[in-house]
């Protein structure tokens, strides 16, 4: 199993809070990775790091490297916009744009100057496919994406970060906002997914972690305090807190 | 016991303190309406005129408008105004001491009519005023009825001459148009740097230098409207002159100049807040799939605050529409219809204030001046109802 | 890498536009400061207009200007401040509420030469008060009062509701709460509203036109219904109607500086107060 991203000696801190404490793992690819760890605990910062999504926000300091296939992506000659358009984005909450759900699957096709409407045409129709939500929207690509139900803005929110062929997708608790039925949905497609990109995902919810990932992270005060295969940490953890947090006993 | 009374009677001062905006309101309603209305029931001639022929002119009836041209000696012959063939003679009622004695009109002008009768018998193709009291037994001749101030007139008539003799004209459509060049102007100049800036504060800017920023912006909004005026005059009013090379540099454009400054303020403050209310996630979303920053406020943000910004136009222009000192001392004040940007222009609030005070009280001009006050009042009622409709509709 | 061009030439404008803006702002102020410091004395505040307003100095304008702004406030304040403590503690949501919210944001929009027509219509002329101090006064006090209203309510809504039940708790009534523990601990947020009023006060020229102000009188005003002269109508006469305009036109510089003083002084003020409540 070959390695996606490599985190080594990450140190990361907001002001003066230090969020998150000389960090090193490494994420394979194509499989599903979870962050787990009471709120707080930093494993939401690790994952908008990996698209330098915390770029946005003032008065941060970073110490140590991420490498992805390699390259250092917080190295000076970094192409931001080639990064985050490798690497999809899906929210705790379903944040589709105020436009229709056609176009809301070709804004970042369009923005990467995607001009002919055949393509557009044909990826908007792939990547709904694969969001299994094709069937549900394909006669009502010109409504307003935000008439859908949640669970369906989700799976469009996933749409449309799968069409730009990115190769790794972050999921911020993706199912979070979500019910019972559209979150088997959602999870369902995770496990879909998994075969061609590479997923992190940051959960609250350790069933959730414990039936779609591989590999499963542990934080806690902004450190890692174990990773592993879900398999192993959930039924046999090495470390006593990482026992105590998913037996519910803290957090 | 009487403590309990105490306390509800100051609730109830507290009540009734709440209700004195919309009291207000009310009373401004009845005050501007009772004056403005008013001033349609009016006739257009002077107070204690009346217009008269010679009883074989077959005119019944002119319209303000034809009978100020015809005082103005635009027409010559009678069926130019739907009479007969006749030449078209005036006598001016000043000019009557040319033509009688004074014993003939009398120590007290009582014998007037009698004058008027007699011109008229030798003048049939005449037209004059006479003063009212003087239509007595002795006068024979055919007053003309003049129709009174009419709706459609004053806002489709031209002119505004409303302290000319003896028919003044009130035709407000200059100053409606005049208002609506000068604003239009000055919010098509000030909604690109507002935008500009209100961006630039909301998405670009570090936080520690928008801290310095927002009292500046909110320090343009303080500073009075007179003062805007002043440095309209001897800033911005002799550049105009010299860069256009005109004869005077009080023009719309001057006005539209200092409006913009002046809506510049309200536009950035409300854009900035919309875009501020642009969920952050939104803006993340739209990065993580490879937008650039500025491709993610084009296509993602302003659309999302777009009733946000739609709302800062509207005020903008309500400011400016409304706005009396800065652009009476700027503009140049003619009642004409212009035609560019460089000519001047008179807006309803600089008539007002400009008016206002030589209008005798309760005369016709004082009430037209109402009149221009009501449109006013209802144009920033209907401005401020759909901003209301708006941001309710939005919650 | 067209993109990242594209977005650096835009940005680069927008900082232009904005650096525009804000240029425009100091060179009003510095503008005005410039010519007017070089009028600006102790004479220049303290005496009459001399020589058809071209010399002398400014005094009536100043006394006009504060008493307006003192006599608006009188009026203005305590009212302003009672409605907003009855709409933010004792109506509730309904219909009643929405009715006097819309009339207040729609007294805030009313151009204020509108106000000018309608206080002379009636203070100055049903109610006989003829140009004078008080018409003024009440026709500015309309005016701010949708200020004052506003910022006290928001004032009010920043107290956090635990004080008002601990208050209660300890047996007090709604009354005595909102006098004693709510109102204090709001009064410097409703204080800025004052000052910010009266700021406003100080500048306003179309309300005053016809209710109060006037060209030019030799003394000082002996009750309040006398007319008084005030800062910006006088700026308004210098700039446009004075007898020789050339000549005056330091006067008007002096002024202009006198009322921005005003207005920028109330404005520091206010953000002074803000400022150390947090």
């Amino acid at each position: 199993m070959s390695s996606k991203i490599e985190i080594t000696n990450l140190n990361f801190y907001y002001g003066n809070f230090h969020a998150l404490k000389n960090i090193s793992f490494t994420i394979p690819e194509n499989q599903v990775t979870a962050f787990i760890g009471p709120s707080g605990c930093g494993k939401s910062t690790l994952l908008r790091l990996f698209n330098r999504m915390n770029d946005l926000i003032e008065d941060i300091h970073l110490d140590g490297e991420i490498k992805i296939d390699g390259k250092n992506i917080y190295s000076r000659n970094t192409d931001l916009i080639q990064l985050r358009k490798n690497i999809g984005m899906v929210f705790q909450k379903p944040n589709p744009f105020s436009k229709t759900i056609f176009e809301n699957v070709a804004y970042g096709l369009k923005v990467n100057g995607v001009k002919d409407t055949n393509e557009i045409n044909s990826q908007v129709e792939s990547a709904l496919t694969k969001a299994a939500l094709w069937d549900e929207v394909k006669d009502k690509l010109n409504k307003s994406a935000l008439a859908l139900s949640g669970g369906q803005q989700q799976r469009l929110c996933i749409a449309r970060c799968l069409a730009v062929r990115p190769e790794i997708i972050l999921m911020d608790e993706p199912a979070s906002a979500l019910d019972p039925i559209s979150t088997a949905k959602i999870e369902e497609l995770i496990l879909e997914l998994k075969s061609k990109y590479t997923i992190i995902i940051v959960t609250h919810n350790m069933q959730q972690a414990s039936r779609i990932s591989d590999k499963t992270a542990f934080f806690y005060l902004g450190e890692l305090i174990e990773y592993g295969s879900t398999n192993q940490l959930f039924t046999a953890p090495k470390i006593e807190r990482t026992q105590n947090y998913i037996t519910g006993r803290f957090g | 016991m009487i403590k309990k009374y105490f306390e509800k009677l100051q609730i109830a001062l507290l009540a009734i303190s709440s209700m004195i905006t919309t009291v207000t309101i009310f009373l401004i309603v009845v005050f501007l309406f009772s004056y403005g209305i008013k001033f349609f029931t009016n006739s257009s001639i002077e107070k204690g005129y009346d217009i008269v022929v010679h009883e074989s002119n077959p005119i019944q009836k002119l319209s303000p408008v034809i009978l100020q041209q015809i005082f103005d000696q635009e027409y010559t012959f009678w069926h130019e105004v739907g009479g007969n063939q006749d030449s078209l003679e005036i006598l001016h009622f000043e000019d009557l001491p040319n033509y009688y004695t004074e014993e003939q009109i009398g120590a007290e002008f009582e014998l007037v009519g009698a004058c008027i009768t007699d011109y008229l018998s030798k003048h049939p193709n005449a037209i004059t005023i006479i003063p009212s009291i003087n239509i007595d037994s002795s006068f024979k001749g055919k007053i003309v009825e003049v129709a009174s101030i009419k709706f459609t007139d004053v806002f489709t008539t031209q002119k505004w001459f409303p302290t000319s003799k003896p028919i003044a004209l009130f035709g407000i459509l200059p100053m409606i148009i005049g208002t609506l060049l000068v604003s239009f102007g000055a919010i098509v100049l000030a909604l690109p740097f507002g935008i500009a800036c209100a961006i630039y504060m909301a998405e670009i800017m570090k936080s520690r230098w928008r801290k310095y920023l927002k009292p500046t912006i909110e320090l343009l909004a303080g500073i009075p409207s007179v003062v805007y005026g002043f440095f309209g005059l001897v800033v911005i009013v002799p550049i105009i002159k010299n860069v256009f090379q005109l004869e005077v540099g009080e023009t719309a454009l001057a006005g539209s100049i200092i409006l913009a400054i002046m809506a510049l303020p309200t536009i950035i403050t409300i854009t900035e807040d919309a875009i501020q209310n642009v969920p952050n996630s939104v803006r993340e979303a739209s990065l993580s799939l490879g937008a650039s920053k500025w491709q993610t406020i084009l296509y993602v943000v302003l659309p999302f605050a777009k009733n946000g910004i739609i709302t800062a136009t509207v005020l903008g222009i309500g400011r400016a529409i409304g706005e009396t000192m800065a652009v009476l001392m700027v503009t140049g004040n003619s009642a004409i219809i212009p035609n560019s940007f460089l000519q001047p222009v008179r807006t309803i609030p600089a008539t007002i204030a400009a008016e206002l005070g030589e209008a005798p009280f309760g005369g016709t001009h004082f009430q037209a001046l109402f009149t221009l006050g009501c449109i006013l009042f209802l144009f920033s009622m209907g401005i401020n109802l759909y901003v209301n409709y708006t941001s309710r509709s939005k919650n | 890498m067209n993109k990242y061009i594209i977005e650096k030439i835009v940005f680069w404008v927008f900082r232009l536009m904005t650096l525009l803006v804000v240029g425009i702002l100091v060179w009003i102020l510095g503008f005005i400061a410039y010519h007017g410091i070089q009028v600006l004395s102790w004479d220049f505040l303290t005496k009459m207009p001399e020589e058809g307003m071209t010399k002398g100095g400014i005094f009536p304008a100043i006394v006009g200007t504060v008493c307006l702004m003192v006599g608006s406030m009188i009026f203005a304040f305590p009212t302003g401040v009672m409605s907003a403590i009855y709409l933010n503690e004792f109506l509730g949501e309904g219909k009643i509420k929405s009715l006097i919210n819309l009339m207040t944001d729609n007294l805030a929009g009313i151009p204020s030469i509108v106000f000018g027509l309608f206080g002379m219509a009636l203070f100055v002329n049903k109610l006989h008060f003829g140009d004078s101090i008080i018409a003024g006064s009440l026709t500015l006090g309309l005016l701010v009062l949708p200020i004052i209203i506003r910022t006290t309510e928001t004032a009010l809504k920043s107290i956090d509701d635990t004080y008002r039940h601990a208050s209660y708790a300890l047996g007090a009534s709604k009354l005595y709460t909102i006098k004693n523990v709510v109102l204090p601990m709001a009064m410097p947020n409703v204080i800025t509203g004052l000052i910010l009023g009266m700021g406003r006060v100080s500048g306003e020229t179309a309300p005053i036109l016809f209710t109060a102000a006037a060209y030019f009188l030799p003394q000082l005003p002996d009750s309040i219904y006398d007319q008084v002269m005030a800062l910006p109508y006088h700026l308004y006469v210098l700039a446009t109607s004075g007898t020789d305009i050339e000549t005056a036109r330091p006067m008007a510089y002096g002024t202009a500086l006198v009322l921005i003083l005003f207005v920028l002084f109330c404005n520091l003020a206010a953000n002074f107060i803000r400022s150390i409540k947090n």
